[in-house]
């Protein structure tokens, strides 16, 4: 069931680093429970287009905003309190500090301020969500990559977002990994959040996007469902260039 | 930090209470050599409450001491005010300048606030010199009071009680678990939802406060205030030197590097007193390259291996 | 007017003391906090070789630049590499190296008390001359001609040289500069040695009109750090403007004011840069 409201909205938002411009006049709405891909070539600016709504950077023009507030020009501490969760391209966790423990960081300080007992088994619950209830003490060292993966989301999880952005959320998986990862997305695709996917791997993007946004040297190239972009001219001459178009 | 337990919170009462025996038992040069020591167990482990978990080393406390000092000095001294009003002020003025100065470079890599904090108390020596000068003639600031030697042991004591009690606190706290987190990683702190400018900031006008308490209770010791003095850079060294030395990682750090180094400290002041810029020197690099997490630090890592060893 | 002139000539040693660590801190990314130590190092050299050789500054520069290329190699091979290798990010390396290089400073001063514990300075060129209608001491007028000669080749070298461009990758992006087959450590390496060598130079040439001790250092280290942090970390246009603007301030509130105030005045820049624009006039980084 799709709602008519746009959870996120970024509009005509462009960034510039220096002369190089990443992001160029970039529009495009989320609605609720949507998954919204976005797909494009390495370099592309999908990421720093994601740094942006998670406030990371502050967009050089244009504005980003969530159920009709603007968040574009918040810290990212802020934008976190009103429910935006992303992970990292390359996996951030707390070293120093037990699984459970980096699962309790992302409910304590999020828009459902918890703390104590009830932080605590939220994040369990997370935990089990992700299938890594059995390594709850475990120590961060002894975790696999699909692992400390898992664990990221249960962080951003226990934080009860209302948009999860994945940044390349699948790369680096082998076969098996990958296919676990795949049904974890639709796991969390079927309970009706809303999320922002960054993605290569296309079978996932045929799986799980609702729609797709491809970007391509930072301006938006083609928009809609995965059928229909990944068979768009444009779209195969920006992966594959001309001769295959 | 680790979250501290109520077993840790009982055996620092009891070392605390067996710490009031002192001036009972020891005579007046161990007195006066257990006051000084008393002096930077409050400071540093004041410091490392803040410094321990944000790994920002803050040069500032002899600038904060100074206040203590120098507000007391001139409150009793200039304006006839009696020192227990003096002693309740200047904590709250450091407080202040704490939170302007934190504020201003807390949200900026490490290296500008270290920077900023190097050159701080050297600056407000150069500052009240020239006011003191120019505006109110050289007079000596006198703080005359009828303390004793005992009486600023006790008041240290306590005053490194409630920083103690205020660690414990705060590691048990949510702001004690946002400040682990900054340590850990500062933009996972971000995003799930810290101000980790905000709780950098307010830890950091902690150590402002106690660090002015601390100038303002021993001021009476020096009966004589000069601006020289009591704003001392080399008093920042010092509590870096014997925060890290002991650990900053563990409420109880500071203590473990303070005791032997004031001993060692008056060894060498009175044995080689020329040679003491040389000796702080040699115990920089020594904490650098040789113990990065203090003794605590060092004894905890040799523990795991004997138990990873064991099992 | 003759603030103008005589803070510009200040500023002209100041710069060549900033491109030093600017060198350190921009290119070997360690934050040398002795970097003042080895500007009176240099001055004690000179001072030295004056009163005992009656040699020259201005020759005396000539021993004094390899010792301190030297020296300041070997400390960052032997003290500093170790922690670059070990630590895990910028910012713990950040920590390490002040740590390190305050232990060190606190070394050189207590050797250089115990070599020669006094206040020095010697009588060189302190005839005046008349520049644009202000009377300086030659000697102000000698340093800034050198320093200006000596940030000149600095510059041109720099930017028109094959190693000194490799430097300049370095100070970009180390992981970069690795990929495009430059040794990042041997130019680190290079940097932080010339860096040292620059500031020990530096040091050679103030001490022919100011009066040094072996402890005042740190003021020294203290202004190169603004300088270097006001004009933007790595650049070199930036800390001669910025060494411009401090010398002339520092300048000002010296004949203005108090010579007391020099100190409160130059943190009172860094307290407003701080503020207001961190990454310093030329700056590209935002922190």
């Amino acid at each position: 069931m799709r709602y008519s409201g746009s959870v996120l909205s970024v509009s005509g938002v462009t960034k510039r680093f220096g002369g190089l411009v990443a992001v160029d006049n970039l529009s495009f709405d989320v609605s609720e429970h949507e998954v919204m891909g976005i797909i494009g070539p390495n370099g592309s600016g999908k990421t720093t287009m994601l740094n942006m709504i998670s406030g990371v950077f502050k967009p050089s023009m244009g504005v980003i905003s969530m159920k009709g507030g603007r968040i574009s020009d918040l810290p990212a501490q802020e934008i976190a309190r009103r429910g935006v969760g992303r992970t990292f391209q390359l996996v951030r966790l707390l070293p120093t500090m037990s699984v459970l423990e980096n699962v309790v960081a992302g409910a304590v300080f999020g828009h459902r301020r918890r703390w104590g007992r009830e932080a605590e088994d939220q994040a369990h619950q997370m935990l089990e969500r992700v299938g890594l209830e059995a390594m709850a003490f475990a120590p961060i060292s002894s975790l696999t990559y699909i692992d400390q993966k898992r664990l990221e989301l249960a962080r951003v999880l226990a934080g009860d977002p209302e948009v999860l952005l994945l940044d390349e959320w699948l790369a680096g998986l082998n076969p098996t990994e990958l296919e676990t990862g795949i049904e974890l997305i639709q796991d969390l695709r079927r309970e009706g959040r809303t999320i922002i996917l960054v993605e290569h791997v296309m079978d996932a993007i045929r799986s799980l996007c609702d729609r797709c946004v491809v970007m391509s040297s930072g301006v938006k190239i083609a928009e809609g469902t995965p059928d229909d972009v990944l068979s768009d001219r444009e779209v195969i001459r920006a992966y594959l260039g001309d001769d295959d178009a | 930090m680790k979250v501290a337990s109520w077993k840790e919170l009982g055996i620092a009462a009891l070392i605390a209470l067996l710490a009031a025996l002192v001036p009972l038992v020891f005579d007046a040069y161990w007195l006066s050599v257990s006051v000084t020591a008393m002096m930077y167990i409050a400071l540093c482990t004041s410091w490392a409450l803040f410094s321990g978990p944000t790994h920002y080393i803050s040069l500032a406390t002899g600038a904060f001491f100074g206040i203590g000092g120098y507000l007391v000095g001139t409150g009793m001294s200039d304006y006839e005010v009696s020192f227990w009003v003096m002693a309740a002020i200047s904590p709250i003025v450091a407080t202040l300048l704490a939170a302007l100065i934190g504020l201003a470079t807390l949200r900026l890599s490490g290296v500008y606030f270290v920077i900023f904090t190097l050159g701080l108390a050297e600056m407000i020596r150069n500052l009240v010199s020239w006011i003191q000068n120019n505006f109110l003639g050289s007079r000596g600031l006198y703080v005359l009071t009828d303390f004793t030697e005992s009486h600023i042991y006790w008041m240290l004591l306590i005053i490194a009680c409630f920083v103690y009690l205020l660690g414990w606190l705060v590691a048990r706290s949510r702001l004690g678990f946002a400040l682990k987190i900054i340590g850990n990683d500062e933009a996972v702190a971000k995003h799930v939802g810290i101000n980790t400018a905000m709780s950098k900031v307010i830890l950091f006008m902690t150590t402002g406060f106690f660090a002015a308490l601390v100038g303002a209770v021993i001021a009476p010791r020096y009966t004589y205030i000069e601006p020289n003095q009591v704003f001392s850079p080399e008093l920042s060294f010092l509590v870096v030197i014997m925060a890290l030395l002991g650990g900053a990682g563990r409420l109880w750090g500071p203590l473990v590097g303070v005791i032997p180094f004031t001993l060692i400290w008056e060894f060498v002041s009175i044995q080689a007193p020329n040679s003491t810029t040389l000796f702080l020197g040699v115990v920089f690099l020594l904490i650098v390259y040789v113990l990065p997490h203090g003794f605590v630090g060092r004894i905890e890592q040799l523990n795991k291996k004997l138990r990873e060893g064991r099992s | 007017m003759d603030i103008l002139v005589s803070g510009l000539l200040l500023a002209g040693t100041y710069a060549l003391v900033a491109m030093g660590l600017n060198l350190q801190y921009g290119v070997a990314r360690i934050m040398n906090l002795a970097n003042g130590e080895m500007l009176v190092l240099g001055a004690l050299a000179s001072f030295w070789l004056f009163v005992s050789a009656e040699i020259s500054p201005l020759l005396a520069i000539f021993l004094v630049a390899p010792l301190s290329f030297a020296g300041n190699w070997l400390i960052y091979r032997f003290l500093l590499r170790p922690l670059v290798k070990r630590s895990k990010s910028q910012g713990q390396l950040e920590v390490d190296s002040i740590l390190a290089t305050f232990g060190m400073s606190f070394i050189l001063v207590g050797l250089m008390l115990s070599i020669h514990g006094a206040y020095f300075t010697y009588e060189f060129l302190t005839q005046p001359i008349t520049i644009l209608g202000s009377i300086v001491a030659l000697n102000r007028f000698i340093a800034f001609l050198i320093a200006v000669a000596i940030g000149a080749s600095l510059y041109l070298w720099l930017n028109h040289t094959r190693p000194g461009t490799a430097v300049r990758a370095v100070a970009v992006s180390p992981e970069a500069a690795g990929l495009v087959g430059i040794d990042v450590a041997k130019m680190s390496a290079i940097a932080f040695a010339i860096g040292g060598a620059v500031t020990a130079v530096g040091g050679a040439l103030i001490s022919t009109f100011i009066t040094l001790d072996a402890s005042i250092g740190i003021i020294f280290t203290m202004k190169a750090l603004i300088i270097v942090i006001m004009g933007g970390v790595g650049d070199i246009r930036g800390a001669i403007v910025a060494a411009i603007i401090l010398g002339i301030v520092e300048t000002a509130v010296a004949t203005l004011i108090d010579p007391g105030l020099t100190l409160a005045a130059a943190y009172l820049i860094f307290l407003l840069i701080l503020l207001f624009r961190p990454q310093g006039i030329f700056g590209r980084r935002p922190t």
